[in-house]
């Protein structure tokens, strides 16, 4: 599904990405941790295609392409999906504009036509249902005024309904309190099948609890330092990240 | 266009029924501007004294005039002298079919989804089909008539109904207003009488479009428009599409009065050509537009989408005479290219407790310049005068501007006024997230542009809202990327 070798990235001359070295398999989900200023955040921007990150070396592959020669359209297009940390507002745009329209350049990239307004409209509301939002989110501009919490759902919601399948989700449960976090983690898992990968960037271990990662990786100061499975977020949560950065310097 | 296209097309498959008006298919005057020439405009019309009278007490006043430059708006001299001041349309003049049209403007015509016989209307192709549009108004008009309504070219006006036009003709728009709307008043060519009887609400929108003869009053086009007691209209002017027009100065009158509780909503799209990437050639725009809230209880709505010309210079306003009379100005002024636009208003609170609602959105790309120029007046016995102004400005690149000139004077303590203004750029992240959405930058730019002129798009009546939109969209094509 995905495989980033030896990736470098910088912004404005600064190296934040310095090689890392990444594989997930359709079906696989994986969790990247660490501290802030560590690169999580790049990471998913660069992977996404934002154009103010320049790659200095290494590549990275999704299906077999080489994403540095897609365009940010492009890449979503072909399934590859972020949820974003900060989703960004449109003032005066509703969000069943946006819904529609990211649905519509998906299926017409896809060979097929345009949806028609009423079918549109139930599979959204049936998404909406899975997420407990009502419809007057339709009709709200996109993510203006939206709570913290509500700009999250609202990127699940798209996530649902465009069904990509690679996911990058940055920072998802931060802004999002307890019960939100319970049906945000359940939107995703039920997107979870053996075809579809989900890449989890994440501070703490608590979104994990409902998402089981099968990988989890540490990432410092631009490379990534250490890799295990689930249990490796509980050791983390229970000793902080100090131990590893230490045995980064350490080797 | 205004009209649903399948009905369009029915009609215009219909026999050519009336032909064109031939008796002014006749010739056109030397170039300069005189007396004589104010007169012979005014024989070739067939007018009454009265308008010939009033014709050269503008000339004259106009002929000691200078032509103002306080607009934030750069441009080369105008001659004056060497312009035809009249100038009747020739059939045989212009493309003899769509293959002679410029194709860049066909692929805009195609964008815009606009059929192939009113690609070649717009166009100027000479062909019979344009004129059958004719039998669409006379369709019309028989269904006016019935109400009381009437709706025809100002010069039929000026034949069939004097009075009224002796009774309004520059009583809101004098012909000592500006150097302009002097010029107007001397020259002025033809243009569009509207008169809805009391109590009368007007079934339907009225267009510049089905009327006949809209083709022959480009550059010195005056209109009228009067609601009595009671009534409502709504009249649409212009079109989405980029129109094909040689002469380069337009300086069109509009003259709008609303008696008590009368209501009048005016809606434009102007779309003349804007000039090239390089801003060579283009139309000139000079535009004296205002409407007179004469009775209590008393409405004018404006709302405008700019995108065309290479100078645009217009400032519709609303004064506000009737007590608990109502002014409102919607604007979209978008500006590309070399395009320059010093666009506002000007709302005058007389009576007692009027209300005025201004909402101006600017766009500017490219090289271009935007100015929101806006006068709110408030004299002393308008008590209970409110006026809310909004203008905000959306900056796509850096070789742009935007400016705003806001003027508020007023004389009675207790008014209130609220002014509000805003400066944004479309932001990197906005695009960045609409393209992980798969949507592409023009298609972005497009989204974000019209989200940010919303309010005013809902203005529009349903039909133009949706080709405004599209042309939003166009007009900004390659500005981004």
């Amino acid at each position: 599904m995905l495989t980033i070798k030896n990736l470098q990235a910088s912004i404005e001359d600064k190296a934040i990405l310095k090689g890392i070295h990444l594989s997930i398999k359709p079906g696989e989900v994986h969790a990247i941790m660490g501290p802030n200023g560590s690169g999580k955040s790049t990471l998913a921007n660069v992977l996404a295609g934002r154009e103010e990150y320049q790659i200095t070396a290494g590549t990275m592959h999704y299906q077999g392409i080489d994403l540095s020669t897609l365009t940010a359209d492009e890449r979503a297009h072909l399934g590859l999906f972020l949820s974003f940390q900060y989703p960004v507002e449109i003032p005066g745009v509703s969000n069943l504009y946006l819904l529609k329209s990211a649905l519509n350049a998906k299926r017409k990239h896809m060979g097929l036509e345009e949806i028609d307004a009423i079918d549109f409209l139930s599979i959204v509301r049936e998404k909406m249902k899975l997420l407990h939002m009502d419809d007057s989110y339709l009709y709200r501009d996109v993510n203006s005024g939206f709570s913290g919490g509500e700009k999250k759902r609202n990127e699940i919601l798209q996530l649902l309904l465009l069904e990509p399948s690679l996911c990058i989700l940055d920072e998802t449960d931060s802004g999002l309190d307890i019960d939100a976090l319970r049906i945000v983690a359940e939107g995703i898992n039920l997107m979870r099948n053996e075809k579809r990968s989900i890449l989890l960037i994440t501070h703490y271990q608590r979104l994990l609890d409902y998402i089981k990662p099968d990988v989890v990786h540490i990432l410092s100061e631009g490379k990534i330092v250490a890799e295990g499975d689930y249990t490796l977020a509980t050791q983390l949560e229970a000793e902080g990240y100090e131990p590893f950065l230490q045995k980064k310097t350490g080797g | 266009m205004t009209k649903p296209n399948e009905t369009l097309e029915n009609l215009l498959q219909q026999d050519y029924e009336h032909g064109f008006i031939t008796d002014i298919e006749s010739d056109t005057l030397p170039p300069g501007l005189n007396a004589d020439t104010v007169r012979a405009i005014s024989a070739k019309k067939n007018e009454p004294e009265f308008m010939l009278a009033w014709r050269l007490k503008a000339y004259e006043y106009w002929r000691h005039l200078t032509e103002p430059h306080w607009a934030h708006l750069k441009y080369g001299p105008i001659d004056y002298q060497a312009i035809s001041y009249y100038s009747a349309p020739k059939v045989t003049e212009g493309p003899k079919d769509l293959s002679e049209v410029d194709p860049k403007l066909i692929e805009t015509y195609n964008k815009l989804g606009i059929p192939l016989k009113e690609q070649e209307w717009l166009a100027g192709v000479a062909v019979d089909a344009v004129f059958d549009s004719i039998s669409v108004a006379t369709t019309f008009k028989d269904k006016l008539n019935e109400m009381g309504i009437i709706f025809c070219s100002f010069s039929d006006a000026v034949q069939n109904h004097p009075d009224l036009i002796q009774q309004y003709l520059g009583s809101v728009v004098p012909h000592t207003d500006n150097f302009f709307a002097s010029l107007n008043a001397a020259v002025f060519s033809d243009g569009s009488f509207v008169y809805i009887p009391p109590g009368v609400r007007c079934p339907m929108e009225l267009s510049t479009y089905f009327r006949i003869n809209a083709r022959s009053t480009g550059q010195f086009e005056r209109t009228l428009i009067i609601a009595d007691e009671g009534a409502y209209v709504s009249y649409l002017e212009g079109c989405t599409a980029p129109q094909r027009d040689e002469n380069q100065l337009h300086a069109a009158v509009v003259e709008l009065i609303a008696l008590d509780k009368a209501q009048i909503k005016y809606s434009t799209v102007q779309n003349w050509y804007p000039g090239d990437e390089n801003g060579v050639g283009g139309i000139y725009n000079f535009v004296t537009k205002r409407g007179e809230c004469r009775g209590h209880h008393s409405k004018i709505s404006w709302t405008q989408v700019e995108t065309g010309s290479a100078i645009t210079w217009k400032y519709p306003s609303v004064i506000l005479k009737g007590d608990y009379s109502v002014g409102e100005f919607y604007s979209v002024a978008l500006t590309n290219h070399h395009q320059q636009a010093d666009t506002g208003t000007k709302m005058i609170h007389i009576g007692q407790h009027t209300k005025s609602t201004v909402i101006a959105k600017g766009i500017s790309a490219g090289f271009a310049q935007n100015t929101y120029r806006g006068l709110i007046k408030v004299l002393a016995h308008a008590d209970g005068a409110h006026n809310y102004t909004r203008c905000d400005s959306l900056l796509m690149g850096t070789h742009c501007g935007a400016h705003t000139f806001p003027h508020i004077e007023s004389k009675n303590s207790r008014a209130r006024i609220e002014h509000e203004a805003s400066t944004s750029k479309i932001s990197e992240d906005q695009l960045f997230y609409l393209a992980q959405r798969g949507i592409d930058t023009e298609n972005a730019v497009s989204m974000i542009v019209n989200g940010f002129c919303k309010e005013v798009m809902k203005t529009l009546p349903m039909e133009f809202a949706v080709e405004a939109r599209k042309l939003l969209g166009l007009s900004l094509e390659g500005s981004i990327g």
